[in-house]
């Protein structure tokens, strides 16, 4: 076991293998390796985010679906109630407007019956005159028993 | 072995013994052909086994590290990125608990350290018999081929610390604080200045020594059990050799973490002030 120049010339060798590795060894894996791990955990924080986005999303999305169904059920019920009020609507009209139809009718009807009097007063007038002038042979003046006349037929 | 089976004490020896190249007193610079040769080298001798195989090891990890580097993606990574990826991570975090200052040389220091130590040590689980005796037929007498366990090897990265650990005890403290730190704790009196600066430098030589010896001797032991495996018969060798070999798989992972470990918390020491 003698001790010899190996020592400094493992010293030597020792030192320049410490340079290579601090100079060309260390430093490139050394910044992948931190440069990954950055890497990763940025990842695991985009994905922790997205998982809260997803949540949140969800939560909207339930929120505006419960809020449409309610709105459809809203608009059902107004669409129900609205056909009702039409089909009373209706019905009231169609009511109405059959009893406008009847009253016209009636008033027509009376209206006729009236006409009908009117004529048949004055054609029994006429007649009442011509019977009479029948009866006396003589023509009777017209004018002058026009006024008797009339009251013959307002009386009928 | 080719030839006339050695004994086993000279089989061990063989194994224990590194390639050595040096300056002889008597061949000048040559290859060592004994151990008694690369004893009388002294200290202007290289193992170039050692330096071989730990500069190989280096420069596969940084080759697989660099390749994993250049294609590394902040998408999906590949099976090398996954690896790489794992062992610095893990090293992050290990740097992250023990160093609390803020100096970027500290975490690929540990990685390089750690990936390093592990990958020679590694080599040991390749059976003790195999490469030396490719590199005998080669026509190269010795083949230690795992560097941790070189006293050099291991005294040699912790020295590298402790450099580290010494300049940046100056860098952050000054040379004022660092001064003062080693002679006024941890008894905070000038008549006890001698004695604190006994015990602090003591206490600062002891980390290096203690980092590289641990290291050293865990695989030296090692190895030399795996050696000693060897020398069974051969119907015998599976049979111990296998769950020690698994033992060590947790060994030199072990070995290799405690030395990035304790260089980091002494790197934090030299960091904090006191």
């Amino acid at each position: 076991m003698n001790i010899n120049m190996t020592l400094i010339g493992q010293t030597i060798a020792f030192a320049i293998f410490v340079w290579f590795c601090l100079k060309y060894v260390w430093p490139p894996i050394s910044n992948a390796l931190h440069e990954r791990q950055k890497k990763i955990a940025d990842g695991l924080d985009a994905a922790s985010r997205a998982t809260r986005d997803l949540e949140l999303a969800q939560e909207r999305a339930n929120e505006t679906l419960r809020e449409s169904k309610e709105q459809a059920s809203q608009i059902l019920e107004q669409a129900n109630k609205r056909s009702a009020q039409m089909i009373e609507e209706a019905r009231e009209q169609a009511r109405a407007e059959g009893e406008r139809l009847v009253a016209g009718a009636r008033a027509e009807i009376e209206q006729e019956i009236h006409r009908a009097k009117d004529e048949l007063r004055a054609q029994v007038s006429t007649l009442a005159v011509a019977g009479a002038e029948r009866v006396l042979e003589a023509s009777v003046d017209e004018k002058a028993h026009r006024k008797l006349l009339d009251k013959l037929a307002a009386e009928l | 072995m080719a030839g006339n089976t050695p004994s086993p004490s000279e089989y061990i020896r063989h194994h224990l013994q590194n390639l050595t190249f040096g300056k002889h007193p008597e061949n000048g610079w040559s290859l060592a052909h004994s151990a008694e040769e690369a004893q009388e080298m002294g200290f202007w001798a290289l193992h170039l086994d050692t330096m071989g195989w730990s500069i190989a090891m280096g420069a596969l990890f940084i080759w697989l590290f660099r390749k994993a580097g250049k294609v590394a993606t902040t998408g999906v990574p590949g099976t090398l990125q996954n690896v790489v990826e794992m062992v610095i991570e893990f090293v992050e975090l290990t740097v992250r608990g023990a160093f609390h200052g803020r100096n970027s040389v500290i975490a690929p220091l540990a990685l390089t350290l750690f990936v390093w130590i592990f990958l020679m040590n590694f080599l040991k689980l390749i059976p003790v018999d195999y490469v030396p005796e490719i590199f005998l037929r080669l026509g190269v007498d010795y083949m230690k081929m795992v560097p941790t366990t070189d006293p050099n090897a291991t005294l040699g990265m912790a020295l590298g610390v402790f450099l580290l650990i010494i300049y940046y005890s100056l860098k952050v403290k000054g040379a004022g604080g660092f001064a003062k730190e080693l002679s006024l704790t941890p008894f905070n009196h000038w008549s006890l200045i001698p004695f604190n600066l006994v015990m602090e430098l003591i206490g600062l030589l002891v980390k290096p020594l203690s980092l590289g010896l641990r290291l050293f001797g865990n695989m030296f032991a090692g190895e030399v059990i795996f050696i000693l495996i060897a020398l069974l018969p051969f119907w015998a060798i599976w049979v111990l050799d296998v769950p020690w070999a698994i033992f060590h798989l947790l060994i030199i992972t072990l070995q290799a973490f405690i030395f990035t470990v304790l260089s980091v918390v002494y790197l934090n020491q030299a960091h904090e002030h006191h």
